[in-house]
């Protein structure tokens, strides 16, 4: 087991174009390690970097303390899991297993225990004879898994290892991974681009948009104090809101309510031109309906009136759509956050723009029914337009 | 696909169609090579009297068949594990490397394949007079290389893209060298492919007529198909139907075993990528 | 993500790898491994096309070793000034469209009856594959022996009289059967292949939108084998122009049925005028390249065989 330490790590293809541009990124060991980011964003390159599967153009690759830059792959002593899980298909499950092991030489008793204890693992001791074809998507994903955790590497390397499951059975598979890792205390570095299994497996995240680190952190202050728009918009189901806002005097003036700021977020910010264009951020879960909010925590924000374009029903909770009048947002990042979410535009009219609020299931709320809706001030997150770096953080 | 009654009897119907289509002429050929020479005149589609004379003949006689079919298949082996070998060197670079001028190589191959052969035949006719190949094994297996390398690289290039090269990373971070991913990952699953284009290259080497008619002169080189076409009676008043019809069933019987063995190889091999081209 | 996690399936990630010295590497590597097959395709095919270029342009005799001389282009006025090579063009062209035409309608037949086979599945695959199988040689033999008057069956059992092999026309019509017999399964594997890739649903779809049986074949079935289509027409038309061998074995060139290469070869090996014959040679090279061009050019074939 070993430390991975990226130190200003590039990686620029023939044609100029910058994959990885300066990532520093330091992995302690048996940490669990999620990379994270849009497609494009150089986290595959960087764990292929990490393997030794691709050239590092400048910088420094250090596991457990070595300069591993020109090492092969094979003398690096770390597992992959592949996304296609590239499985031998010529080969049982026994073999696939077994395979690192036989091509270092192993004693065959030892491989046996080996791949039996592995199959133990993964519940897979029912298939250790049969070929990959045989199996199901979930099977092959344990193999995969059984192929890489038999070696006791110094580190596991996971490439979107779920991605090609059904949603139910990623679930599944999901908690499996972090039950295993957590059993193997192995050093892991996962990639994906899911936000769900980027908060839910990982002990710290790194967010990544066109090659640059953006956030490194762990879950939930990712979630709690992102360091730009980009990182508040990625991380979180439904997304941040994003809304149009300056502040004057201490008071912010939003699209639906001006919102007088608690004096610790005031202090944060500091002082601001109240020309500024900013961009205010606010949580879905931090709206609320007014007539469900206690009057002691009613201090902390403000309420307004509108009306409800959609109510969905969760069950456990209403997400409730409503439109306010606001310019449409100019900013790189939002585009960026556009462009990930397949760069559908909300459908709202120009001028305008939609905004989800999660509320209480015990709210009585319907559609076009007037509806007096409260906003926590203390959650609030603010962003420059134009650089998109937070102000609250 | 549901089927009503009538569709059900004109599909069966089709089906024993094709069937006669395909064989009649093959059964004709054997039944042919079985009538003895008295009877080889009597039109008739059977022979009325089954004997092995005609095979006799074919062996034994002074027809240089014996020779002729060691020819055929030395050559034609030769020539199919030439262009493998070549086929596959260029296929695997095409399929996994990135270098200037594969999109050449890949047109004028496909040029090549569609050369006429009596185009090329003449310069070779002369040219190998000179340089000593006419009339020798090295001067069929040449030209026979040309005109299977095309084949043998589109086969192989085909079948290459369908492997899945994440195995060969999947192999090193295994902990195996270059060499050892492509011999216990890569080349087990090519097999099919290399297989599969063998059989094409083959077959096309033993079809040919025209290169081995133009630049055999003896027995020497002189490959089955010719020989069968240089059959003539013992005398000018016997009939080689009998023994032509023996020699064909004989050059023919192989290669359709073979053909038959691997018809799912030959048909994956013959429509591999043109169906999608 | 996209120049990186390729999957599985798709060709690796080449493009991108960087201009280190691992690009360069693999540069030169993939030059050396395809340096051996090019050299033999362009030493012993393209040699040979360049040669016989040099050598129509001169008087060249074997009979008359000594007589060689350059003659510029006269081998070529002589060539298409003679009947001899207008009477075979025009065999090779009739030969050529016929069976290509019968080649298609019998293949798209038999293609379809291979996809709809209720029974005898393999059988019919595999038989199929025996006309394939046979050398073209012992196929010409096949058929010139069944129409042959003093061994054949077929003579007396369709009463053909005069037997056809004496007429020109009859002649003509063994030689494309046993062409059109020996190729149509190669042709019917390929449209096999195309008709495998057209989803059953979009018939179905058709049907419920009132398509008759026929109608679903042109609006449907044509248009989406049209690739697999064109490129078998393609390799057929290209193959059949070149046609030797059935043409040799069945008639050698009587009753008027010479074929271009046949003539090319009595040129060349029987009469042993080198000049000529590479005139002869070049000619026919040139209409095939014309018939491929205007094959990708005009009807869209493309076999990039990918």
């Amino acid at each position: 087991m070993a430390d991975i330490v990226l130190d200003r790590v590039s990686k620029t293809y023939s044609d100029g174009y910058t994959a990885v541009k300066d990532l520093n990124l330091e992995i302690a060991d048996g940490e669990f390690m999620i990379l994270v980011g849009p497609s494009g964003c150089g986290k595959s390159t960087a764990l292929n970097m990490i393997a030794g599967l691709e050239d590092i153009s400048s910088g420094e690759l250090r596991i457990g303390g070595e300069v591993v830059n020109k090492k092969a792959p094979r003398d690096r002593d770390i597992a992959m899991v592949f996304q296609s899980y590239a499985l031998y298909p010529h080969m049982t499950v026994r073999d696939n297993i077994a395979f690192a092991l036989k091509l270092a030489k192993r004693p065959k008793e030892e491989i046996d225990a080996k791949v039996n204890e592995a199959a133990e693992i993964l519940d897979l001791q029912n298939h250790l004879e049969r070929k990959p074809a045989n199996l199901s998507g979930g099977q092959r994903q344990r193999v995969a898994m059984g192929r890489a955790i038999v070696r006791n590497p110094k580190a596991f390397l996971m490439d979107e290892p779920l991605s090609n499951l059904d949603a139910k059975l990623r679930v599944q598979m999901r908690a499996e991974v972090a039950r295993i890792q957590h059993r193997l205390n192995t050093t892991t570095v996962y990639v994906t681009h899911d936000q769900t299994e980027a908060m839910t497996l990982g002990d710290r995240v790194a967010i990544m948009l066109h090659g640059e680190l953006q956030q490194v952190a762990s879950p939930m202050e990712l979630y709690n104090t992102p360091k730009n728009l980009f990182v508040a918009g990625f991380i979180g189901s439904p997304g941040m809101n994003f809304l149009p806002a300056t502040i004057d005097n201490g008071v912010a003036k939003l699209p639906m309510v001006d919102v007088k700021l608690p004096q610790e977020l005031a202090d944060r910010i500091g002082r601001i031109d109240s020309n500024k264009k900013l961009i205010a951020g606010v949580r879905p879960e931090d709206f609320e309906d007014a007539a469900h909010v206690g009057p002691d925590q009613r201090d902390r924000g403000t309420t307004f009136k509108t009306k409800f374009d959609l109510v969905e029903a969760m069950g456990a909770e209403y997400y409730v759509h409503f439109t306010v009048r606001a310019d449409s947002l100019q900013s790189a990042q939002v585009d960026d956050l556009l462009a990930d979410s397949g760069g559908i535009q909300d459908l709202s009219e120009e001028g305008s723009s939609v905004v989800v609020a999660r509320l209480d299931a015990e709210s009585k709320v319907k559609v076009d029914e007037p509806t007096e809706v409260w906003v926590d001030a203390t959650k609030l997150h603010f962003f420059d337009a134009d650089s998109g770096e937070s102000l609250s953080a | 696909m549901e089927y009503t009654r009538n569709q059900k009897i004109l599909w069966a119907l089709g089906t024993v169609v094709v069937l006669f289509y395909a064989l009649i002429p093959v059964i004709w050929i054997m039944s042919l090579s079985f009538k003895a020479p008295a009877t080889i005149g009597d039109t008739r589609f059977l022979p009325s009297d089954w004997t092995w004379e005609n095979y006799s003949a074919v062996f034994e006689g002074g027809l240089g068949f014996n020779r002729a079919l060691f020819n055929s298949i030395g050559i034609a082996m030769i020539t199919t594990v030439l262009a493998l070998a070549l086929a596959a060197m260029a296929a695997y670079a095409i399929t996994r490397l990135q270098f200037p001028g594969k999109t050449i190589i890949l047109a004028g191959a496909l040029a090549i394949s569609m050369f006429p052969q009596i185009s090329i035949v003449g310069g070779l006719f002369n040219v190998w007079r000179v340089v000593g190949l006419y009339d020798t094994w090295p001067g069929l297996i040449l030209p026979y290389l040309s005109f299977a390398l095309p084949l043998s690289i589109y086969t192989l290039s085909a079948f290459f893209r369908e492997i899945p090269w994440d195995l060969e990373k999947a192999a090193q971070m295994d902990g195996a060298t270059g060499a050892q991913a492509f011999r216990r990952v890569i080349l087990p699953l090519a097999m099919p492919g290399v297989f599969t284009a063998g059989i094409l290259a083959f077959i096309t080497a033993w079809n040919d007529f025209l290169f081995a008619n133009v630049l055999t002169a003896t027995d020497s080189a002189r490959t089955a198909p010719v020989a069968l076409s240089f059959f003539r009676g013992a005398s000018q008043f016997t009939d080689p139907s009998g023994a032509i019809a023996a020699g064909a069933v004989v050059v023919t019987i192989p290669i359709l075993i073979m053909v038959l063995i691997f018809q799912r190889r030959i048909v994956s091999g013959l429509t591999a990528g043109a169906v999608k081209g | 993500m996209a120049q990186i996690a390729a999957p599985a399936t798709s060709p690796p990630p080449a493009a991108s790898e960087g201009l280190t010295d691992r690009a360069k590497a693999e540069r030169k590597l993939g030059w050396i491994l395809c340096a051996p097959a090019v050299l033999t395709m362009l030493l012993v095919a393209g040699f040979p096309i360049i040669y016989a270029f040099y050598l129509s342009l001169r008087r060249e005799d074997l009979r008359f070793p000594d007589a060689g001389e350059f003659v510029g282009l006269s081998n070529y006025s002589t060539v298409l000034t003679s009947t001899t090579w207008w009477n075979a063009f025009g065999n090779t062209v009739f030969i050529t469209v016929v069976s290509v035409v019968l080649e298609l309608i019998l293949g798209m037949l038999i293609a379809q009856a291979m996809y709809r086979a209720i029974f005898a599945r393999t059988a019919i695959r595999a038989s199929v594959l025996v006309p394939y199988g046979a050398v073209t040689v012992v196929a010409a033999f096949a058929w010139r022996l069944a129409f042959d008057p003093a061994t054949g069956f077929a003579v007396d059992l369709f009463n053909l009289e005069p037997p056809p092999l004496t007429s020109h026309w009859g002649s003509m019509a063994v030689i494309i059967m046993a062409e059109v017999w020996k190729t149509t399964p190669f042709i019917a594997l390929l449209l096999l292949g195309g008709l495998a890739l057209v989803p059953e649903d979009l018939y179905k779809a058709a049907k419920m939108d009132g398509a008759s049986a026929w109608q679903r074949f042109v609006k449907i079935t044509l248009p989406l084998i049209k690739p697999a289509l064109m490129v078998a027409v393609l390799f057929r038309t290209l193959d059949a122009f070149r046609i030797y061998d059935a043409a040799f074995i069945i008639t050698r060139g009587a009753n008027n049925t010479d074929t271009l290469s046949v003539l090319g070869y009595n040129q060349l090996v029987s009469r042993l005028n080198l000049g000529l014959g590479s005139a002869i040679s070049i000619l026919i090279f040139f209409c095939v390249m014309i018939i491929a061009f205007i094959f990708f050019r005009f009807l869209g074939a493309s076999p990039e065989r990918r």
